[in-house]
């Protein structure tokens, strides 16, 4: 019995299917008229109030603008729901079953407004799968295997916040932290909080990682949020001045 | 005992130990009796005094009704399907199959990663791509592919059935045809040739399913005691630590076994 056809990388060529002509893209491959712009990084990052600051300001802009949120598919949502509150996951399930979220999402609301040209953002994207997936004992190039469909973004901003900030922004504004938020299903600790800060650590040193493979843009976390809309703001412009010549930017 | 074998990653925190179950996958497209078989073999086995765990597509705990609701609206997208169907794959793997396998049982599945395969390649995903998510997967014990010879012999079964033409087994999520009929036999058809291809990559051991379910069952239970075998041998030569000759031991169950096949209701089936 033949294993090594699901490892190696030699056999694509050899399944010629007449009936159906579309290909099946792989990230970085494709090209679509629209932007995709991304935020990452760790919980308390301050990563989403960013991003709707930026979605008001290309609103008023002028521009068509979709907002993309991870664990969102009403697809899966009954799923999930039922399976954080029994306690289903292992590692590898919930790993699937937010590729599953995910790929519902990039079929439905980001691929077709990227074709009708629209600037798509997304709070999360596959790198937070990678992050926490990994975290949790996840192979990390198999993650990244099951996530090759996903579309390469125009920019990727990681917020990178200490880890003592991120967790007091999040232990302060949040009454309750959920079970596996705060990774209680890997038994790092008892304490829910010591959980939590085992659990970020890890995504944070991920994400670290993940700078230079996939080229964020990092923006520091801890400035005032002004300061931070602006950079991101200089930086998105200058994509859409660099590939639409429609869009006047006033600044 | 055996080692696990995975066709690529293993699970996480998966523990490599030796198991002594039998994973033995019943293939097949749709209307070839698969489960009827499976069902056939469920009896014959627990009457020869196996433990037997049977499973198939969309009953995982976790992820089976999510997949239901799905198909019955129409919803799922291409990708969408395929992770689905193996968030579902992997929820049995480990919480049901892994264990039985480690508790000695014959794990019996109504299709098993080949089905998924063939599905999302003749919907124009990259074979790579999906063989590669796979990988985590445990290679079995046999395949038993249950072959037809066309996909017009199928529509038949299905119009025999008294049952209409499903919308996902006539893959009409990809408009292969004006109706129903011819997109199934099309949709089935590409099915049949992605099988065939899958023969020989994995060791599929074909059974001719267009002749009786009788001819096909007693086939069946040929071979599957053929699979047996090994796991008896191997048990007892751990149980008597070498005292007992294996020779011995393979010449008793083998006959028992085959008058169990002849006739399975005779008496040497329940010694057996």
């Amino acid at each position: 019995m033949s294993i090594s056809s699901h490892c190696d990388q030699e056999i694509s060529g050899a399944f010629p299917i007449k009936a159906l002509t579309h290909h099946h893209p792989s990230y970085a491959q494709q090209h679509y008229p629209g932007q995709l712009f991304v935020v990452e990084g760790t919980d308390g990052s301050g990563k989403s109030t960013q991003l709707s600051l930026l979605y008001q300001w290309l609103k008023s802009e002028g521009h068509s603008v979709v907002f993309s949120e991870w664990n969102s598919s009403p697809l899966v949502k009954d799923t999930t729901r039922r399976a954080k509150k029994r306690r289903l996951f292992t590692p590898t399930t919930f790993s699937l079953l937010h590729a599953t979220d995910f790929a519902d999402r990039i079929e439905r609301n980001i691929i077709p407004p990227l074709k009708a040209g629209a600037i798509v953002l997304a709070d999360r994207y596959i790198y937070t799968a990678f992050a926490r997936d990994v975290a949790r004992g996840c192979n990390r190039s198999w993650v990244r295997e099951l996530y090759k469909f996903a579309i390469k973004p125009t920019a990727a901003f990681f917020f990178r916040t200490p880890l003592d900030v991120a967790i007091d922004r999040i232990v302060s504004t949040r009454p309750k932290l959920k079970f596996y938020e705060v990774g209680m299903d890997m038994d790092w600790a008892q304490e829910e909080e010591e959980s939590f800060r085992i659990f970020q650590g890890r995504v944070l040193s991920e994400y670290d990682r993940m700078v230079k493979e996939f080229d964020f843009t990092v923006i520091d976390g801890t400035q005032p949020i002004p300061l931070q809309q602006r950079q991101i703001r200089a930086i998105v412009s200058s994509y859409l001045t660099k590939t639409r010549e429609k869009a006047v930017l006033k600044k | 005992m055996k080692e696990l074998k995975f066709y690529c990653t293993p699970l996480p925190g998966t523990e490599i130990k030796p198991y002594s179950g039998k994973l033995i996958v019943i293939e097949g497209t749709d209307y070839v009796g698969r489960t009827t078989q499976v069902n056939l073999l469920r009896t014959w086995l627990e009457s020869t005094g196996n433990a037997v765990l049977d499973t198939g597509m969309t009953r995982s705990v976790l992820a089976g009704r999510g997949i239901k609701k799905a198909r019955a609206g129409h919803t799922l997208g291409r990708l969408a399907m395929q992770l689905y169907y193996l968030t579902d794959f992997a929820d049995r793997l480990e919480n049901e199959i892994l264990p039985a396998l480690r508790a000695g049982f014959i794990v019996l599945t109504d299709r098993y990663i080949y089905s998924a395969l063939a599905r999302a390649v003749v919907r124009g995903i990259d074979p790579q791509w999906i063989r590669a998510i796979y990988g985590v997967a445990l290679v079995p014990d046999a395949v038993f592919y249950l072959r037809i010879h066309s996909a017009e012999e199928l529509a038949r079964r299905v119009i025999d059935s008294e049952r209409d033409f499903d919308y996902w087994e006539s893959g009409m999520d990809l408009r292969l045809g004006a109706d129903y009929y011819e997109s199934f036999v099309a949709y089935q058809s590409l099915l049949l040739r992605e099988f065939d291809r899958m023969s020989g990559e994995y060791g599929f051991e074909i059974v001719d399913a267009s002749r009786s379910v009788r001819r096909v069952a007693s086939k069946l239970r040929h071979s599957v005691a053929r699979v047996i075998e090994e796991k008896l041998l191997t048990e007892r030569a751990t149980f008597t630590t070498g005292s007992t000759r294996p020779e011995v031991i393979k010449r008793t169950t083998l006959s028992a076994q085959d008058s169990a096949i002849e006739n399975p209701k005779s008496d040497a089936a329940k010694v057996a």
